[in-house]
């Protein structure tokens, strides 16, 4: 009620109260964008000289790719198979049936391989990393490695960055098999397809361009994953609650960035 | 440049340091002569981790000037900065543990990242630095979250020590003890500062340890030092804050601001 009359009060004496929060607003935004655009070079410079850790970065490896392997997979083995029963759903309208194996392949391969990679692994790599590296900030971990002669941003950011930059692609790969598998699965099992028809027609269709702009889209998404779980982890403040908030603003901001990239990405090879 | 001996280790003329409008550090004026320990006893929210972090480089003041055996910091790269840092020791409030390394590698952090020595070596020093503090060279594999608040106190302080620094600074280094585990980390301190042979400069409110461990305090108060001087004038400093402090009263000179 009083911060109702207060801020009732404020209005009254100035109108232009509403501007000066869209300003403040905006003003937050670019320096945000400020920041972490110098921290992103700051990570990329340290992550292209030495030293480097090898041993720390083969562990981030494990992590990222290795371990999410099972969550990568079930993603895309159940879009594979959706996929190939609601191509069928929309084709058999118009008897172009022999179209699915295309459609499933070139979907899971320029698209759905990355970027539902990418959002899952956002949701588990993001947090851990933003946790881990939140929690090391307010333990004063973090102050702990300057005054050990050791730089933050080269020891813990740079073989994140690293990982998630070599790791991303491979995930996608093992994504874009499994996901065309279950496709197959479904076409062959469900639906009665010939199985070599079905493989054959996967194949023909299937150029390398395909793949690799997938790839390189998981490369992308890997980079933002990391960066933005360091990032947020890296500049969290007081305590858990802090942790905390850092944790869900590292996976938002992944994903978001993530979807926004895909666009830019694919209008790129769109364009060639 | 010839620096005579008589130079502080660590000298700090009219460091300032504001968070927004927030006033952190007012003008603070220090020096510290080599080998001997200087407490800096302050109320929570006086500036005593940010002076302190102004020294090791975390925090840049806006104005002033720190410098360490004579040569200025607070404007320094990032090569020299490191160079400096390898002077330093430090013992964290919360010991700040590296929680995904085994206790040895903790303590062997600072000499495995300058490459002075091999695995196998760094183990050995650490094992030795650990016994130094009082710790058994079972500890060594264990992880930090194994261990009681008091042990990992004495590792953050082997790991301080384990590079031989010349100034080590303590933040707080009785905070979040019971008054026996206090009085063992004050004699442990005081006895690895002589046995390195280092510069010792100590934030604390416990007034027991800054007794402890000080030859020299001085008081931290709204951004300035008010008073310095020998610890045995502390009794009869003739500052009512300093005395009020000392005392823990409530009642005094100073006003504990309840809203930040």
């Amino acid at each position: 009620m009083a911060g109702f009359i207060r801020a009732g009060r404020i209005n009254k004496m100035n109108p232009l109260a509403g501007l000066q929060k869209i300003g403040s607003v905006f003003i937050a935004f670019l320096e945000t964008a400020g920041k972490l655009t110098t921290f992103m070079v700051s990570g990329i410079t340290h992550a292209v000289r030495p030293p480097f850790y090898p041993r720390i970065i083969a562990r981030q490896m494990m992590d990222i790719g290795y371990y999410s392997l099972p969550v990568v997979g079930l993603t895309a083995v159940f879009a594979g198979m959706v996929l190939a029963l609601q191509s069928y759903t929309g084709f058999a309208r118009f008897s172009a049936e022999g179209a699915i194996a295309n459609v499933v392949v070139l979907s899971i391969t320029r698209e759905l391989g990355p970027v539902l990679a990418g959002l899952m692994v956002a949701g588990r790599i993001g947090a851990s990393l933003a946790a881990e590296i939140g929690t090391m900030r307010v333990t004063e971990q973090i102050d702990a490695l300057t005054t050990l002669s050791t730089n933050p941003m080269k020891y813990l950011v740079a073989p994140r960055l690293i990982a998630g930059i070599a790791m991303f692609p491979l995930l996608v790969l093992v994504a874009d098999i499994i996901g065309v598998f279950g496709g197959y699965l479904v076409a062959v099992y469900k639906l009665g397809f010939n199985p070599s028809n079905y493989l054959q027609n996967t194949w023909n269709f299937l150029t390398f361009e395909d793949v690799a702009s997938g790839l390189v889209k998981a490369a992308a998404f890997g980079f933002i994953v990391s960066l933005m779980g360091c990032y947020h982890g890296y500049n969290s403040r007081g305590g858990a609650q802090g942790v905390g908030t850092a944790t869900t603003n590292a996976v938002v901001s992944a994903c978001i960035l993530i979807l926004s990239f895909d666009y830019i990405l694919t209008e790129m090879f769109f364009a060639k | 440049m010839n620096v005579p001996s008589t130079n502080p280790k660590i000298s700090l003329t009219d460091v300032k340091k504001a968070f927004g409008r927030k006033v952190v550090l007012d003008g603070v004026n220090l020096d510290v002569a080599p080998g001997e320990s200087v407490v800096v006893i302050g109320g929570s929210g006086t500036g005593k981790s940010v002076m302190l972090k102004s020294i090791l480089g975390i925090l840049r003041p806006d104005s002033g000037s720190i410098k360490v055996d004579g040569e200025e910091v607070t404007r320094m790269g990032a090569s020299d900065r490191e160079r400096i840092n390898n002077k330093f020791g430090m013992l964290f409030q919360g010991a700040a543990l590296f929680d995904s390394l085994p206790v040895w590698e903790n303590v062997a952090f600072g000499i495995l990242a300058e490459k002075r020595v091999d695995r196998i070596e760094a183990k050995e020093i650490a094992i030795q630095k650990l016994s130094q503090v009082g710790l058994v060279a079972d500890v060594a594999d264990l992880f930090p979250a194994e261990l009681s608040g008091g042990m990992q106190k004495r590792v953050g302080l082997a790991r301080a020590i384990c590079a031989d620094p010349e100034i080590i600074f303590f933040d707080e280094p009785t905070t979040g003890l019971d008054p026996i585990m206090a009085d063992v980390i004050n004699d442990l301190i005081v006895k690895v500062t002589r046995e390195v042979g280092a510069t010792a400069l100590s934030i604390t409110h416990d007034m027991a340890s800054a007794r402890k461990i000080a030859n020299r305090v001085a008081m931290l108060y709204h951004g300035k030092i008010i008073w310095a001087g020998p610890v045995e004038d502390i009794d009869h400093s003739d500052n009512e804050y300093v005395d009020q402090f000392i005392h823990g009263r409530a009642e005094g000179p100073i006003k504990m601001a309840v809203r930040a």
